[in-house]
């Protein structure tokens, strides 16, 4: 490959960087690099990666430019807000350097289409907005072994970490956090130029990963808080955890609801079993509310347990933990009409109730 | 001993710096927290000792740099 007159002109600054040079330029320009989002990490690290002169850039993103995108998403304007955001994104990179390649996928990358697409590229970063993408971006990754550069804000501060050679995020959080425990963007806000931050360091990732200079984050975890330029890098190990929690084939990895994992769509009340309370009340400490009248035998006994009667509890719902909730009754009908109702108040809570209720307990020798 | 703390757990902290009176280990710090902060009991975050994760029960040394981090989903 060679990098003609105009090439030269346009990339001379970085290769005659030392250790950079032509070869560096040559291994940018051959590069192929998907994008997973093209919003307030998405715009700094496409600029970026486009600048420098990545040959081939993939970019993902199902979303349209809005007003509130503005203050941080600086290839956007007034003009483009309702316009997909790929289409402008691509538009303006060309505008930027028109000796690169383009592809928008004007979709929502899910674990039904990500894979075929991440195979046609060398390197993926992800520049998403939220837990269902990035885990199930992170379980596609690791699965292909293909290196992922992973970057995240928060208000005042951000994340950054290169996952390759079989790590990944599952060893840091091995499985989301619960529905709304922690905000978005838009709930929580974020400084505008933060995220310019955060995907600066991104594509900085990116580009040492391709031209193998200096070194990259693999392996690390570095988070950095604007509001007092504290850097803090931590080691991230492989875990037996984070690989339990991981699909291990391509059927499994299809199959899982990652937005119903990550509570991104409204949980539903859900009836279980006996056996499924068993399994549930012995690993973990959901709470459970018997919402039978006071007088109603047997009690629930050795299952820690607090009596709430319908009606009362319809009245005003008591606090009932921050965890999950277990409903119970004498055959499961009142539960199952306190759960649904304590479900549509509550969208985010894991709500159940016990199919069959105190009698089912009984028969199955559990009371 | 000084505890830094980020992200959104600062909402529950209330700083992103803790003084806290010395302890022995990660597991020691953590039931430390829970009864200061009894909302972290139920949400996700680690506790890193000198740039490791805690993912077992970590000795804590008298000069540890300690953090609590939760996870970000924000871009």
């Amino acid at each position: 490959m060679d990098i003609n007159e105009q090439a030269f002109a346009r990339y001379h600054r970085q290769i005659r960087l030392p250790g950079f040079g032509i070869a560096s330029q040559e291994r940018l320009q051959a590069a192929k690099v998907l994008v997973v989002g093209a919003g307030g990490l998405g715009c700094p690290i496409l600029a970026s990666l486009a600048g420098a002169g990545v040959g081939t850039i993939g970019i993902v993103d199902d979303g349209l430019v809005e007003l509130s995108n503005l203050h941080r998403q600086f290839l956007f304007g007034m003009n483009d807000i309702g316009l997909p955001k790929v289409d402008i994104a691509a538009r303006q990179l060309a505008v930027l350097n028109p000796s690169i390649q383009t592809h928008t996928y004007n979709f929502l990358l899910t674990n039904h289409n990500a894979i075929d697409l991440l195979t046609q590229y060398d390197i993926v970063l992800d520049g998403t907005d939220n837990f269902t993408t990035r885990y199930m971006l992170a379980d596609a990754c690791a699965f292909i072994y293909k290196p992922l550069i992973y970057g995240a804000v928060s208000r005042f501060e951000g994340q950054v970490a290169v996952f390759e050679n079989g790590l990944s995020y599952r060893d840091v959080f091995p499985v989301p956090p619960k529905p709304g425990e922690v905000q978005n963007c838009e709930e929580a806000g974020v400084l505008g130029y933060l995220p310019g931050i955060i995907g600066n360091m991104m594509a900085g990732e990116c580009l040492k990963w391709i031209t193998k200079l200096g070194t990259t984050l693999s392996g690390k975890l570095l988070t950095f808080s604007a509001l007092d330029n504290r850097f803090l890098e931590l080691d991230i190990d492989s875990t037996a955890e984070g690989k339990l929690a991981r699909p291990t084939s391509k059927e499994e990895f299809e199959s899982r609801d990652y937005a119903m994992l990550c509570g991104t769509i409204p949980l539903q009340a859900r009836e279980i079993s006996v056996e499924e309370f068993r399994i549930f009340t012995a690993t973990e400490t959901p709470s459970i509310i018997d919402v039978r009248e006071l007088h109603e035998e047997p009690s629930l006994g050795k299952f820690p347990h607090e009596r709430v009667p319908l009606q009362t509890f319809l009245q005003a719902f008591p606090y009932v933990g921050d965890g999950a909730v277990i409903f119970v009754c004498q055959s499961g009908k009142r539960s199952l009409q306190a759960a649904e109702l304590y479900a549509a108040s509550h969208p985010h809570r894991m709500v159940y109730s016990l199919r069959g209720g105190v009698i089912a307990l009984l028969e199955n020798g559990l009371l | 001993m000084e505890v830094l703390v980020f992200g959104q757990l600062t909402d529950i902290t209330g700083s992103t710096s803790l003084q806290l009176p010395t302890v022995a280990s990660s597991d020691e710090l953590r039931e430390m927290l829970h009864t200061q902060f009894p909302s972290l009991k139920s949400i996700t975050y680690l506790i890193a000792i000198n740039k490791k994760i805690a993912k077992q029960n970590m000795v804590i040394d008298q000069h540890a740099e300690i953090a609590l981090l939760p996870p970000f989903s924000g871009g």
